[in-house]
């Protein structure tokens, strides 16, 4: 077995760059981990900084995972619209009640400005501190929602999806607002020193809308505000399928696309075909009750199917571990990765990896 | 009837309003209002959960036409008409979660396909309990979105067993899709893949209740 020769960023560079590195990079994608870490419950965990920083810090060098995640919580964006955030003592923090109470609301919505919102400040010092503290070594990961997923924390799913269907031109309207907040809020966490933009996208995906609603929609959305942020960006479909929209979201300029765990990487990879990065697949949910063994396994499947020629990152299908995921699951994860991860990675036959029983 | 079928699921599947309430007018004119909902409302949306689950149609397609076939189904067999289902007594509940686009969606598809049924909106663990044996409940259908809320079905199930409630319960949401043990690790009697599922799951289990 090779020795790592390659820090975090060179090995993520170079399979950005469709080329093999020393070893897969995996972005394990942990959040609220953290607060495990400092002994804190998640609220406090995140109300400071210091402690998301702290809690990074610990986390990588514990997990070996190849990026930092400045990601707080989805919620944080809606706290800038005049939205709240309820903390869960056991789960992500989710959406209070939508800012936008009833359609008629985004016809004097007014875009905040994220170098004035306090909660958007608390993530760009918690960037500028970590790359402090690493400098080019290691991409630091920061996270904007798409305009077209915003309203789902904005309006609220159903009110959004009728807005969708039945008032295209307020629809509209709010595409306007989210794109011009969206497009500051990813230059300004690349300012700050995160090194790509996680676009979250879950409304996109063919598990929410169909295709040809999309392509109306939120893929010219995407291709507008992607081609104004100002660094790379990896569209995450938050576990929704986008096997079928392959071709479409690579038109928005996307540089990496996370892959559910409903879907097959070697399908994704041939579709792919060097014109996208992969990042993916090991469930989230699943991995909750794996066993280390189980982990391996589906590091290896993961591995077989997508790794070989570069263009391949391996992380989890949703963008965040779940808190209850343990710790020996995940350090199970970043053996698999020193032990299976090394390239050539000469073990993987060239037929299709069989599944983990 | 079963010539309707097609046409009126692609009409509800491009939000094709006209085109679907000819459809049914014509039914109605062949039919009564109930054998109309059973044999092209509910095949259709049956259909339509089924080709959801399979990853042919999106869930905002479903939940269009779930609503649209309430409204529907509504109008011709309003909530008191004796035509409704005579069904065990059923409801329908966010359990600690704040999503609730799941429960909107089964509730209609529900009501589409006829059944009468609670909707107890968003509630926590001890409350649900309260409630359910208080409605003596025979059916209840938990929906979640996320994972923690996934997990407190166990402490739902565990409750109602130590207080001997003869009550069934139907889970359905993201983490069960995304771990197909989760719902029996959590003690529920059946997972619901889909909105349609849960009205088959409620069919069967009414026939063994009689």
């Amino acid at each position: 077995m090779n020795t790592p020769t390659m820090n975090s960023m060179q090995r993520t560079l170079t399979a950005l760059g469709q080329k093999e590195p020393d070893q897969v990079p995996l972005f394990l994608l942990t959040t609220l981990h953290g607060a495990k870490e400092l002994n804190l419950t998640i609220e406090d965990y995140f109300s400071r900084a210091e402690h998301v920083v702290e809690g990074q810090m610990r986390l990588r060098q514990k997990y070996r995972s190849d990026c930092l995640y400045a990601f707080f919580h989805a919620s944080i964006e809606t706290e800038a619209w005049g939205g709240t955030t309820i903390f869960l003592p056991d789960g992500p923090p989710l959406c209070g009640a939508p800012a936008i109470q009833r359609p008629q609301d985004i016809d004097t919505l007014q875009v905040p400005q994220v170098v004035t919102c306090a909660p958007l400040a608390k993530v760009l010092a918690t960037i500028r501190a970590l790359k402090q503290r690493v400098g080019d070594t290691v991409p630091i990961v920061g996270v904007a929602i798409s305009p077209f997923s915003l309203p789902v924390m904005q309006m609220g799913f159903h009110a959004y999806l009728e807005l969708i269907y039945e008032q295209p031109e307020r629809f509209e309207k709010l595409m306007q607002a989210n794109e011009a907040f969206t497009v500051a809020w990813a230059n300004a966490q690349l300012e700050a020193g995160a090194t790509a933009i996680c676009y979250f996208d879950p409304v996109a995906s063919s598990t929410i809308v169909p295709r040809e609603l999309y392509q109306r929609t939120g893929m010219r959305v995407a291709q507008r505000t992607i081609s104004q942020i100002k660094g790379p960006t990896a569209t995450h479909l938050a576990s929704g399928r986008g096997l079928g929209l392959a071709e479409d979201i690579m038109s928005t300029g996307t540089a990496v696309i996370g892959v559910s765990a409903q879907e097959d990487l070697a399908q994704w990879k041939q579709i792919a075909a060097g014109r996208i990065n992969l990042l993916g697949n090991l469930n989230g949910v699943e991995m909750r009750r794996w066993t280390p063994q189980q982990a391996q396994d589906h590091v290896k499947t993961a591995i077989a199917k997508a790794a070989r020629g570069g263009g391949f990152i391996l992380g989890d299908n949703h963008g965040e571990i779940p808190w209850q995921v343990s710790e020996e699951v995940l350090l199970a994860i970043g053996d698999a990765v020193q032990r299976w991860g090394r390239y050539p990675l000469s073990w993987v036959a060239d037929e299709h990896a069989t599944e983990p029983a | 009837m079963d010539t309707l079928i097609k046409p009126f699921r692609e009409a509800l599947e491009s939000l094709d309003r006209v085109q679907a309430e000819s459809l049914f007018q014509r039914a109605l004119g062949q039919h009564t209002p109930l054998e109309a909902v059973e044999q092209v409302v509910v095949p259709a949306l049956e259909q339509i959960g089924t080709a959801w689950h399979e990853g042919s149609v999106a869930l905002s397609q479903v939940y269009m036409s779930g609503r649209f076939c309430e409204a529907l189904v509504d109008r011709v067999l309003p909530p008191s008409d004796p035509d409704r289902k005579h069904q065990p007594r059923s409801a329908i509940v966010v359990l600690s979660d704040y999503h609730d686009l799941g429960k909107r969606i089964v509730y209609s598809v529900m009501r589409a396909s006829g059944f009468e049924i609670f909707d107890y909106g968003r509630m926590d663990v001890d409350a649900l309990v309260e409630r359910v044996m208080t409605d003596r409940l025979r059916v209840l259908l938990i929906s979640v979105l996320i994972l923690p809320s996934a997990l407190k079905v166990k402490e739902v199930c565990a409750q109602l067993k130590a207080r001997g409630a003869d009550v069934k319960v139907v889970v359905g949401g993201a983490p069960f899709l995304f771990d197909d043990q989760l719902w029996n690790e959590v003690g529920a009697d059946a997972m619901g893949q889909s909105a349609s599922d849960a009205v088959a799951i409620v069919e069967r289990w009414m026939g063994e209740m009689q």
